[in-house]
């Protein structure tokens, strides 16, 4: 019998592809924000919103990853902007190859802004580096205030925590401040918001905040 | 959900790393989870099994070593093995913390059966 020390990380090659991506997304200045949530919890609303707010004062460009269907990318797309579906047919979150491979379907001279909204799901994302600048991850008022404790991977390798559905918060069993109690101790650096995509309370802060870090990255 | 694509990780690094001229059968797969890793040890096996059942890895077992997740407080240097996740030291309350360990996802070793072992 001979043993081998072999010491490699499992997800090492999406590492690698993930680089690549941002080294991509650096060289073109465009600033990216990966998309995570469970799923329902608003992130094609919120880039809805996000789209009808800025117009064309923002040059964005969205890929979307789903389960099954395109009904994401018809959505987002009748904002006219441009937007790649991924369909993973069943794997539960988007990988660094994937979203290269949606790259050539994009024209990085005409975006400044990237989103790629994610599988819905709290779990596996976390573990997938795609080459973004930052996880945005989105909990909905609806889902209660214990996620962050469930979920801690998500919220740890998050930056910012949008707390969505405030609107909502009068008929539903979720303490505001216990949620932002628990995602600071998961991690005591998220920067957090609130938003409600229905009355549009928030949007303007989320999108003030999104125009200062796309004209930062220069 | 997604132990079937680290699987597939898994079986992919032992084929780059290790020849498989070198060896007779591979006997043993060693990897770290971290338990905060997302990485449910006992779904991954599973599909570790189903997934290498028809190639040149179908007699190696998988060993998972299990990594607690465990914390230091930069503010009074204690370390804790904290609630999961929790990265407010239990001692001071400081925030101001690091994670030791806990979110590993390594593959570390691989025990072979060789040729000569075979004739001998």
């Amino acid at each position: 019998m001979s043993v081998i020390t072999i010491e490699r990380k499992v997800l090492e090659k999406n590492d690698e592809v993930a680089a690549q991506n941002r080294a991509l997304l650096k060289k073109f200045d465009v600033y990216t924000i990966n998309l995570v949530s469970s799923p329902g919890s608003g992130k094609t609303s919120i880039l809805e919103r996000t789209l009808i707010h800025f117009g064309r004062k923002l040059k964005i460009s969205v890929i979307e990853g789903d389960v099954q269907t395109s009904l994401d990318a018809e959505r987002v797309g009748k904002f006219d902007v441009p937007v790649v579906q991924i369909v993973t047919n069943g794997a539960c979150h988007l990988e660094a190859k994937l979203v290269q491979d949606a790259f050539t379907k994009l024209d990085f001279t005409q975006t400044q802004l990237l989103f790629i909204e994610n599988v819905g799901n709290l779990v596996c994302p976390a573990a997938y580096d795609l080459g973004e600048d930052m996880k945005v991850v989105i909990v909905s008022t609806t889902e209660g205030d214990d996620k962050p404790l469930k979920y801690p991977r998500m919220f740890m390798n998050a930056s910012v925590l949008l707390i969505n559905k405030i609107d909502l918060l009068p008929y539903v069993n979720c303490k505001i401040d216990q949620l932002r109690k628990n995602a600071l101790q998961i991690n005591p650096s998220l920067e957090i918001m609130e938003m409600s995509c229905t009355t549009g309370t928030g949007v303007d802060e989320w999108c003030r905040w999104l125009e200062s870090k796309v004209r930062g990255k220069k | 959900m997604h132990e079937l694509s680290i699987a597939q990780d898994i079986l992919d690094i032992v084929f780059t790393n290790v020849p498989p001229d070198d060896y007779e059968d591979v006997t043993k797969i060693k990897v770290k989870i971290g338990e905060i890793s997302g990485v449910i040890p006992e779904s991954l096996e599973f599909c570790f099994n189903a997934i290498s059942a028809e190639t040149q890895l179908s007699n190696a077992v998988l060993v998972i070593e299990k990594i607690p997740f465990i914390l230091k407080c930069n503010s009074c240097d204690k370390t804790s093995t904290n609630e999961m996740g929790i990265r407010i030291c239990p001692d001071c309350s400081g925030s101001d913390t690091t994670v030791i360990s806990g979110t590993e996802l390594e593959v570390t070793e691989v025990e072979l059966k060789t040729h000569q072992e075979e004739t001998a």
